[in-house]
């Protein structure tokens, strides 16, 4: 009798579908109407209950009465309610007419989470769904590495200098640059333009001015550099052109566009002199550039 | 048995090499049940063939500065590069069938000037800070960008109302567990989609460099190693995000650079300091994109006709075949 089953699973002995937790007992029997352990709601303990299952979205209710206690396989009676809610109620009333008010109740409630959920499915699905496809570490790891070994191989820095010189020597930038061999190039391969007459005026103006001043500004240098030979007069003058050179840049700079804001001296044309500046900015730019 | 076992290996120290050592014809280092003296013998082993390959160098390098000038050349190192498998599509400069497919595409327009790019730039939904930063980064190295959250809104909507408003790029950022990882970018009138997967983002600050930012003139753009049809197709897409004439004032390049598949994004300031020096400074943000799916018309997962997909299987098994 069920008064004796309760009494059994309810508090005293193991009931597979009781879950305990600190505040409550749940019942994990699928044909549960509230999914809670109690007397009323325990489908084994009650010989007449009723539950609302839902099954690939329409909804069936269960009865079991006891006239069918003793055939496990008829126990459950299911009948199948309308996809419209309120005849589906009506439904649920009929056939659970005479019956307690709580399992009717119960019943009720438990069919109209049913359908909201259900309606909330529907709705999701025509949404946009999140796609969540999982990474495979073995791939991941693998694509990493290539990854790193491709950087290695690829040498940015040198590549994109290389291009940019490339691009230069095409003459993409026109006018903007002015180097003396490239100046020369052009000279050899088009008639000069403005600037470059200008920029070859200036040059023979300063070689006019050293010719003067080579006189007494040799002896000084001759005495300052140790290294460099004191024979060899060229070097020297070479110096002062640079320096001459490099006063008359700096009064030009104006004339130049937008040179100024990164690297603040001026450029030097002779790979002598280059050498001694190399050595006070070339660390910071490899320090950038690696 | 008893010459071989050589020196008690129980010392610790270094096995130290002998001189002869021998051997019966049939014995083999692995045959050696106990662990540790197999071990030893193996280090012995490893040793001798390391002397042995040293001798070999040393003898060679003699022969060759023995010869002097009749010596053979030097072997040329091979490298991934070298041994690529060779790729039928790859483009040949003189092509007329590409050029002409060229002029015809759906970037004609932008390399005949008649378009100037403007380019929307959104994420996923929901994007967290890094995606974010990101994304403002972006839009100052690509001139003519706007960023735009999503909200959730549905691609398919966007688009057409990024048509209607003359947009001629689309970019969209995923994100996953706050890093952005992916990168989709449609180009609008009905244009190829390209999806890449995005991975090595660094944002300004966490590049190693003291320079400024970037400023609003146009930069130049580099497209490095772009072979095949399908690279040539990528490297135009790519390019088509840029204005077409940059501003040389600005002295500014972004790069895109082609390494097995993988592409480099760089941006960086360039100064000339001779003709044949010049040095370049890292500014903007880098990150490395692998290409994952191109499709014909804009982005639509379901039905887009798909030009080209990565497939693992396939693609992966040979470690001398790319495809870009």
């Amino acid at each position: 009798s069920p008064q004796v089953v309760w009494s059994m699973l309810g508090n005293r002995q193991f009931c597979s579908y009781k879950m305990t937790t600190k505040t409550q007992n749940f019942c994990r029997n699928e044909y549960n109407l509230t999914g809670l352990c109690n007397r009323s709601s325990c489908p084994l303990a009650n010989s007449q209950y009723a539950t609302v299952r839902e099954e690939k979205g329409r909804c069936y209710l269960y009865m079991k009465t006891i006239e069918r206690a003793a055939f496990p396989r008829r126990l459950w009676e299911r009948v199948l309610l309308s996809k419209n809610y309120e005849k589906a109620l009506e439904e649920i009333d009929e056939n659970l007419i005479y019956w307690p008010r709580f399992l009717r109740h119960k019943c009720k409630q438990r069919f109209t989470k049913i359908t909201q959920y259900l309606i909330r499915i529907r709705k999701l699905t025509l949404r946009r769904q999140r796609k969540l496809v999982p990474l495979r570490r073995k791939i991941e790891r693998r694509e990493n590495r290539r990854e790193e070994k491709a950087l290695i191989a690829a040498q940015l820095d040198n590549a994109i200098e290389k291009e940019l010189l490339e691009r230069l020597k095409q003459d993409t930038y026109g006018d903007i640059y002015n180097f003396p061999i490239h100046a020369f190039d052009k000279a050899l391969q088009q008639q000069e333009a403005e600037s470059e007459s200008d920029s070859d005026a200036e040059r023979e103006e300063d070689d006019d001015e050293d010719v003067d001043k080579r006189e007494f500004v040799e002896a000084e240098d001759s005495e300052l550099s140790d290294f460099e030979d004191m024979d060899k007069l060229e070097t020297s003058s070479e110096e002062e052109q640079e320096e001459e050179e490099e006063v008359e840049k700096k009064a030009s700079h104006s004339k130049w566009k937008g040179k100024t804001p990164l690297k603040g001296p001026a450029r030097r044309k002779r790979p002598h002199i280059e050498m001694e500046y190399e050595e006070e900015t070339e660390p910071s730019t490899k320090t950038k550039a690696a | 048995a008893g010459e071989s076992s050589g020196p008690v290996p129980g010392d610790g120290a270094g096995p130290p090499a002998p001189e002869r050592v021998l051997f019966p014809p049939t014995f083999s280092v692995s045959e050696i049940k106990n662990k540790q003296r197999r071990h030893f013998m193996f280090l012995r082993w490893k040793q001798q063939q390391r002397k042995e390959k040293l001798a070999l160098k040393k003898k060679r390098r003699k022969e060759r500065e023995a010869l002097g000038d009749k010596a053979p050349p030097k072997a040329i190192p091979k490298t991934i590069e070298n041994q690529r498998v060779y790729d039928e599509t790859t483009v040949d400069p003189n092509d007329e069938e590409v050029a002409f497919d060229e002029a015809t595409d759906e970037f004609a327009p932008y390399f005949n000037r008649q378009t100037v790019p403007k380019i929307l730039i959104t994420t996923s939904d929901r994007p967290r800070g890094r995606t974010v930063r990101f994304c403002e980064q972006l839009a100052t190295v690509i001139p003519n960008s706007h960023v735009y959250y999503r909200r959730g809104l549905a691609l398919k909507r966007i688009i057409p109302q990024c048509i209607a408003r003359d947009f001629t790029d689309l970019i969209v950022i995923n994100e996953d567990r706050k890093i952005p990882n992916g990168l989709v970018l449609s180009h609008l009138p009905d244009g190829p989609t390209a999806h890449f997967r995005m991975s090595s983002v660094r944002l300004r600050k966490e590049i190693k460099r003291k320079g400024k930012e970037p400023t609003e003139h146009v930069p130049e753009v580099i497209l490095n190693n772009f072979t095949t049809r399908l690279g040539h197709s990528i490297g135009r897409m790519l390019a088509a995000l840029f204005p077409h004439d940059p501003q040389f004032i600005g002295r500014q390049v972004a790069t895109f650079h082609n390494q097995r598949d993988y592409i480099f994004f760089r941006f960086h300031r360039y100064i000339f300091k001779s003709e044949k020096k010049v040095g370049i400074q890292e500014l903007g943000p880098r990150f490395t994109l692998k290409l994952r799916s191109l499709q014909k018309g804009t982005f639509d997962s379901k039905f887009g006709e798909y030009e080209w997909i990565h497939k693992r299987r396939e693609m992966d098994t040979n470690r001398r075949k790319f495809h870009l």
